[in-house]
């Protein structure tokens, strides 16, 4: 796929393969098969505050399906899920409800903020009394999509910019606790 | 029933009340004491206006109009609309969810986004935004509040934390 070229480095399989006499044996590192796994496997959670939850139900049904790149099964419970995509805008009264979301959501988490709305508030009511400017006030984003909304080949573009990002290494909860203790 | 008859069966109940009709329905201007008093008859046997479909407030930056549109399920081809004007700057109102229950949440909509009082209403809360505490935490905010009230939806709001004046 020429997307995947894009994105720098998107190996198969992490790993070198150490020829051996009537086979081989695969050489790697335990991180990087633990991150290559969970790439493969994320479960997003079914939360979608306006429109941008259409294009993400078209991602996820049979003629975009996201299920082909590992995103199976969109999870009721921010218990079971590994990623959440914000679709839609992001109300102060939702902001608390969206941050018990993420808090619940089993570590390792990761974030996509899909469409205008989840990115800075929104091109039609940014400006007003009751607008969260941007999700990233809220919980930390790993990938931004922009669009209103975006299409859902978009989407899944987010979605394997995401699994680029896993793959090659920490994500940003993992940099500070590595660098910096202990997270807050 | 003709318009003119409307006007003559409202006039002998409320002789004060003022009409426009220059839009498609007919409204009847009332004040804002007279109100309840009319919706309970106009609710009753004679006009059966038993659908408010609407309830809602404009800000006129002199006073605010209360609006309230009425039609009938027995007869659909009636709509009415009533008005009172209100003071701004202490606004007050009898409350018609007594009459039309729906009335409870849009007076609670109304409440928080102008201002507006609804005497007996049963339970005068915030409806769609943060509850009192929430806003209360932001300091810049509860200024804001005691100086000229936090009412997004009219004219003269301001919020310097979330709102950039245009």
């Amino acid at each position: 796929m020429e997307l995947n070229e894009n994105i720098a480095g998107n190996p198969p399989f992490p790993g070198i393969i150490h020829e051996t006499p009537g086979g081989g044996i695969v050489v790697s590192t335990f991180d990087s098969v633990i991150n290559w796994a969970r790439s493969n496997s994320l479960w997003p959670l079914s939360f979608a505050t306006s429109c941008c939850g259409i294009e993400m139900m078209s991602t996820a049904s049979a003629k975009y399906d996201f299920s082909r790149f590992g995103f199976e099964v969109a999870r009721a419970s921010p218990r079971q899920a590994d990623v959440i995509i914000i679709a839609g805008t992001i109300v102060n009264k939702m902001a608390p409800v969206l941050k018990r979301l993420y808090d619940q959501m089993a570590d390792p988490k990761y974030v996509i903020a899909m469409g205008a709305c989840a990115i800075s508030g929104g091109p039609f009511f940014y400006n007003t009394y009751s607008v969260v400017k941007g999700a990233d006030h809220i919980i930390p984003v790993d990938v931004y999509i922009p669009g209103c909304p975006p299409r859902p080949e978009a989407l899944l573009h987010s979605l394997i910019s995401l699994q680029e990002k896993i793959k090659m290494g920490m994500t940003r909860d993992q940099i500070r606790v590595e660098f910096k203790g202990q997270p807050q | 029933m003709t318009n003119e008859a409307i006007k003559e069966f409202i006039t002998a109940h409320t002789p004060e009340a003022t009409y426009d009709e220059t839009g498609e329905w007919l409204n009847i201007i009332v004040e804002p004491n007279q109100l309840k008093p009319l919706a309970f008859m106009l609710h009753g046997k004679a006009m059966q206006m038993d659908f408010l479909f609407c309830l809602t407030c404009v800000d006129y930056k002199t006073h605010l109009t209360m609006v309230y549109h009425l039609t009938s399920s027995k007869n659909r081809t009636i709509n009415l609309v009533l008005k009172a004007n209100v003071d701004r700057t202490n606004p007050e109102i009898e409350t018609v969810c007594d009459i039309w229950r729906t009335a409870e949440f849009l007076e609670r909509e109304v409440f928080e986004m102008f201002g507006v009082q609804f005497l007996n209403h049963p339970d005068l809360r915030r409806l769609i935004l943060e509850d009192e505490t929430a806003i209360a935490v932001d300091e810049k905010k509860e200024d804001v509040r005691e100086t000229k009230g936090y009412w997004p939806l009219r004219k003269d709001f301001e919020d310097p934390i979330n709102m950039i004046k245009l």
